[in-house]
């Protein structure tokens, strides 16, 4: 694959920053978006646009076969069983609330436990935490270990008979780890416990297949994924999706109103309540495209090659220190600095165009843990270069120099 | 050249080794401030007099240079000072930082204009203005004895 030919599908980096080449390493924040992703939200507001599975005229039938031709576009790229298992949201976040919603519903009761691990974005704790009050449920984390990845063992240690779900990440956002989730679906499923996995960092970059995971749920943020904002995608298994109740009432999502009662809509749409996000839907459709243009496989292979050469160069910086050192690892370099605090890093590496993020990525749990208050981390998308990483290491240089004088 | 503006020497120097660092015991008030998307934390402990005067004050905290650059400064320049006087130089920092405005206050030296105008940096780094601040709004809940965090995110 040749990443100048990728790369020049981006229109973002025929723009320069502080008079730089843009160096974008800041993907598991948010992916950059291919010229053919911007393309087709216009075409569909220029050309094409109607609300969607409502009215009967032409451009409503048209764009309602296209927003439910992404549906199917994403069974495929997941290998789900069956299209209504894609259930559309705002974001992964409002997917983990639509299954912490409902499941804490219906399922928990008071001394029950969720499963979670240390390595969580606040977006798959936030969610579970309401349902300490409501519910009166306990959470629990499974501990990392000193490399910063979540084992086997460290899960199956945390399960205990009140056990009632676990939601984990696929890969941690800060340390990178992979986290082995189809053995821990596999454990769960022994122990009759369902499982949730919080795929806004493996989906856009690893090769997924619902049915070989087997996982109840899976969470997936589309802006990651080279996609627009605004949209998530809830993987759940028909029988949960059959089960559970309904997240938010609205139109779309009905079958019946009277005044003594309502019934609900079948799948998809009783999960789809009000006007959706349309255009983001079928502009999500050409992102899927780009994704299999490329073949996951060879991303993967070009991230993972990068993710060591990365590595590699920050390890012979002697003043950088990696966060975590999983063997599993996804395309993300988390590090700080002697004395130099992550926003400053950050700050000095923005006047050469190189964009990373700063902070505690929505991970506080993790950063108490490992005694920091705040790492700084570039990470990967399909259109990282190995010189963007050696501009990277060069500018990481630089902060040394101004904090050194 | 702006990151030499904004990283001078003084900040630096105040960055790495923060004056009045530490927790005292006979403190009156005190106050959190917390800058929840950075991680900044800091603590501001103060010892008021009879005359309402600011009679000591130290700070625990962590944060990027700027904000122990901030810090460390403004409880430098605050020793001594009476309630109005904090005040008053509270408010002039933030004009000056916020604003744009000129140091107005009689009650600091050249010297310690020269320090504070060193924060001016920020101005042109919009993200990082809260860095400066954190520190001087948590003094001013400090001084009020308000329950409660300082957040940056909750400003007006």
């Amino acid at each position: 694959m040749n990443i100048n030919n990728i790369k020049k599908q981006f229109p973002i980096f025929n723009n320069k920053v502080h008079n730089n080449d843009l160096v974008y390493l800041d993907s598991a924040n948010s992916s950059q978006k291919p010229q053919m992703v911007v393309d087709r939200i216009y075409d569909f507001y220029t050309k094409e646009f109607s609300n969607v599975g409502r009215s009967v005229h032409y451009l409503a039938v048209a764009a309602t076969n296209l927003y439910e031709n992404t549906r199917t576009m994403m069974q495929k790229y997941i290998n789900a069983k069956d299209p209504n298992e894609i259930v559309f949201t705002k974001g992964a976040t409002e997917a983990i609330n639509l299954v912490a919603n409902t499941f804490g519903q219906k399922f928990l009761r008071e001394g029950d436990e969720i499963l979670l691990t240390e390595l969580e974005h606040h977006s798959n704790y936030v969610p579970w935490h309401y349902l300490r009050k409501l519910k009166g449920v306990k959470i629990n984390f499974a501990e990392i270990n000193n490399d910063g990845e979540i084992t086997l063992e460290s899960i199956e240690k945390s399960i205990t008979p009140k056990t009632k779900m676990i939601a984990i990440t696929h890969l941690s956002n800060v340390t990178g780890a992979i986290l082995p989730i189809k053995e821990i679906t596999s454990l769960a499923h022994s122990k009759n416990i369902p499982i949730l996995i919080d795929g806004c960092q493996g989906a856009p970059h690893l090769k997924l297949d619902m049915q070989d995971i087997d996982c109840d749920f899976y969470a997936i943020s589309c802006h990651k994924m080279y996609g627009p904002t605004g949209l998530g995608v809830l993987y759940a298994k028909k029988k949960w999706l059959d089960t559970l109740p309904p997240y938010q009432g609205g139109g779309g999502m009905i079958r019946e109103v009277k005044k003594e009662g309502i019934s609900f809509g079948d799948l998809p749409n009783k999960y789809e309540a009000g006007t959706m996000a349309t255009a983001q839907v079928i502009a999500f459709g050409e992102s899927i495209k780009f994704l299999n243009q490329i073949g996951i496989e060879n991303i993967e292979k070009h991230e993972s090659e990068l993710t060591k050469y990365g590595e590699e160069v920050l390890r012979k910086n002697n003043s950088v220190k990696l966060v975590g050192n999983p063997k599993n690892k996804g395309s993300v370099l988390s590090f700080t600095l002697d004395g130099i605090h992550a926003h400053d890093i950050a700050t000095i590496l923005d006047e050469d165009g190189v964009a990373i993020r700063a902070g505690h990525h929505c991970c506080q749990i993790l950063h108490d843990k490992l005694g920091l208050s705040a790492t700084a981390r570039a990470s990967l998308g399909v259109y990282n270069t190995k010189d963007d990483l050696d501009k990277l290491n060069e500018s990481i240089n630089k902060c040394k120099k101004i904090f050194d004088r | 050249m702006d990151l030499k503006e904004l990283y001078q020497e003084i900040i630096l120097e105040h960055g790495k080794n923060p004056k009045n660092l530490g927790k005292f015991e006979n403190f009156n008030k005190d106050a959190k401030g917390n800058n929840p998307l950075c991680g900044d934390k800091v603590h501001i402990y103060l010892k008021t007099d009879e005359n309402k005067k600011i009679s000591d004050i130290k700070f625990e905290g962590e944060g990027c240079a700027i904000t122990m650059a901030s810090t460390s400064i403004m409880t430098e320049l605050m020793k001594e000072k009476s309630e109005t006087e904090v005040k008053e130089l509270i408010d002039d920092f933030l004009n000056m930082i916020k604003e744009n405005s000129e140091l107005k206050s009689k009650n600091i030296n050249e010297d310690d204009k020269i320090k504070l105008m060193s924060l001016s940096g920020v101005k042109k780094y919009p993200m990082r203005v809260k860095c400066a601040t954190l520190p001087w709004h948590t003094l001013i809940s400090a001084m009020s004895n308000k329950p409660g965090e300082v957040n940056t995110e909750k400003e007006e």
